[in-house]
């Protein structure tokens, strides 16, 4: 096993990305601590981390989460959308659409992650199947049932 | 964005620190001779990085020998810094700063130790640091030992000389020593041992 890098280059590597994704999950005002809970959770688990080989799937994966956790506690649906302008600003996130940013939203948690990896930070499927922990066939089906659910929604 | 997300991690490091997640915390800071990086545990200083040395390999070397969970947090060094712009101004003959000695073991340690020792303005030779250590026919090994120093400056292996007066080796390079051994008032008489 190769030892793991200073969490610093994590940091810089990815904060960013965590950040847009946190935005167009839960919005500017519940994205900030969602960020803190997800790096802090991340810090706490690092010098256990076995495969860092896909250190960004990792963090996306516990970003989803927390996102889910402040969705519960906040009890609210649909998700409040983060600023459009913001969000077109950063590099691959596809433009937003409250519609279908809330049908995503209502999925079953590994179909929704699975969909927000694949076009919310443009993972491929071998990288969407670490971050969840399954296999490439169970990532596959997990995106192709979300995929075919939000087709039927949103008509 | 970008300045959002600076905030965000600017706090993420401080609740880290409050919640005992930040195993090492690094500053680079300004020196006559270059930057210097430094990096402290919750114990104290672990180690000095002098100009000539690669931080990247140091931080990686850190992750792998102390904790991964390095982060860069000058806060969290700034006695060290306000230390040593003392030193390097002359105004300082001794470090308080708490040490962590834990990148050196065994033998190399009880030299460091050793090392510590020695005042400001004074040089001791490697048979000298070898025998305080335990084996005085370890001069060799003794001479490693400084090679090694993971904390200089503060640890001052720049003060530790051959027997006949030579300036022998230094991490950092020979005109750092010499610069060092000037500086605190001893290459000007000559070294006397």
């Amino acid at each position: 096993m190769t030892a793991l890098p200073p969490f610093q280059t994590v940091l810089d590597d990815h904060s960013g990305a965590v950040m847009a994704i946190l935005r167009g999950a839960v919005g500017r005002q519940g994205a900030e601590d969602c960020f803190q809970e997800t790096f802090l959770a991340a810090l706490r688990a690092y010098p256990k981390l076995e495969d860092d080989r896909n250190l960004r799937g990792w963090l996306l994966t516990i970003a989803h989460r927390k996102a889910i956790d402040h969705h519960r506690l906040a009890g609210r649906e649909p998700v409040p959308m983060a600023d459009p302008a913001e969000l077109a600003a950063v590099d691959g996130m596809p433009e937003p659409d409250e519609g279908l940013w809330a049908a995503v939203d209502a999925l079953p948690p590994k179909q929704r992650a699975a969909v927000a990896l694949r076009y919310g930070s443009d993972l491929p499927h071998g990288e969407i199947a670490a971050a969840l922990a399954c296999s490439p066939e169970a990532a596959r089906r997990s995106l192709h049932e979300g995929l075919k659910r939000l087709r039927r929604e949103l008509g | 964005m970008k300045a959002a997300t600076d905030g965000a991690v600017e706090r993420l490091k401080a609740r880290a620190a409050e919640e005992g997640l930040l195993d090492v915390a690094y500053a680079t800071v300004d020196s006559p001779f270059g930057p210097l990086l430094l990096a402290r545990t919750r114990k104290g200083l672990v180690r000095v990085g002098l100009p000539n040395q690669d931080r990247d390999e140091l931080l990686i070397d850190l992750a792998a020998r102390v904790s991964p969970r390095v982060l860069e947090s000058p806060a969290e060094l700034e006695e060290a810094r306000r230390e040593l712009d003392l030193y390097f101004d002359g105004k300082l003959d001794s470090f308080g700063l708490p040490l962590d000695w834990r990148l050196s073991g065994g033998f190399r340690q009880r030299v460091l130790r050793a090392i510590n020792r020695i005042p400001y303005g004074q040089t001791r030779s490697y048979t000298e640091m070898a025998r305080r250590a335990g084996n005085e026919r370890a001069v060799r090994a003794a001479g490693t030992a400084c090679g090694s120093n993971p904390i200089p400056l503060v640890v001052p292996c720049h003060r530790v000389l051959r027997s006949g007066g030579a300036l022998g080796g230094y991490g950092g390079g020979l005109p750092m020593k010499r610069a060092l051994l000037s500086l605190e008032g001893v290459l000007d008489e000559g070294p006397d041992r």
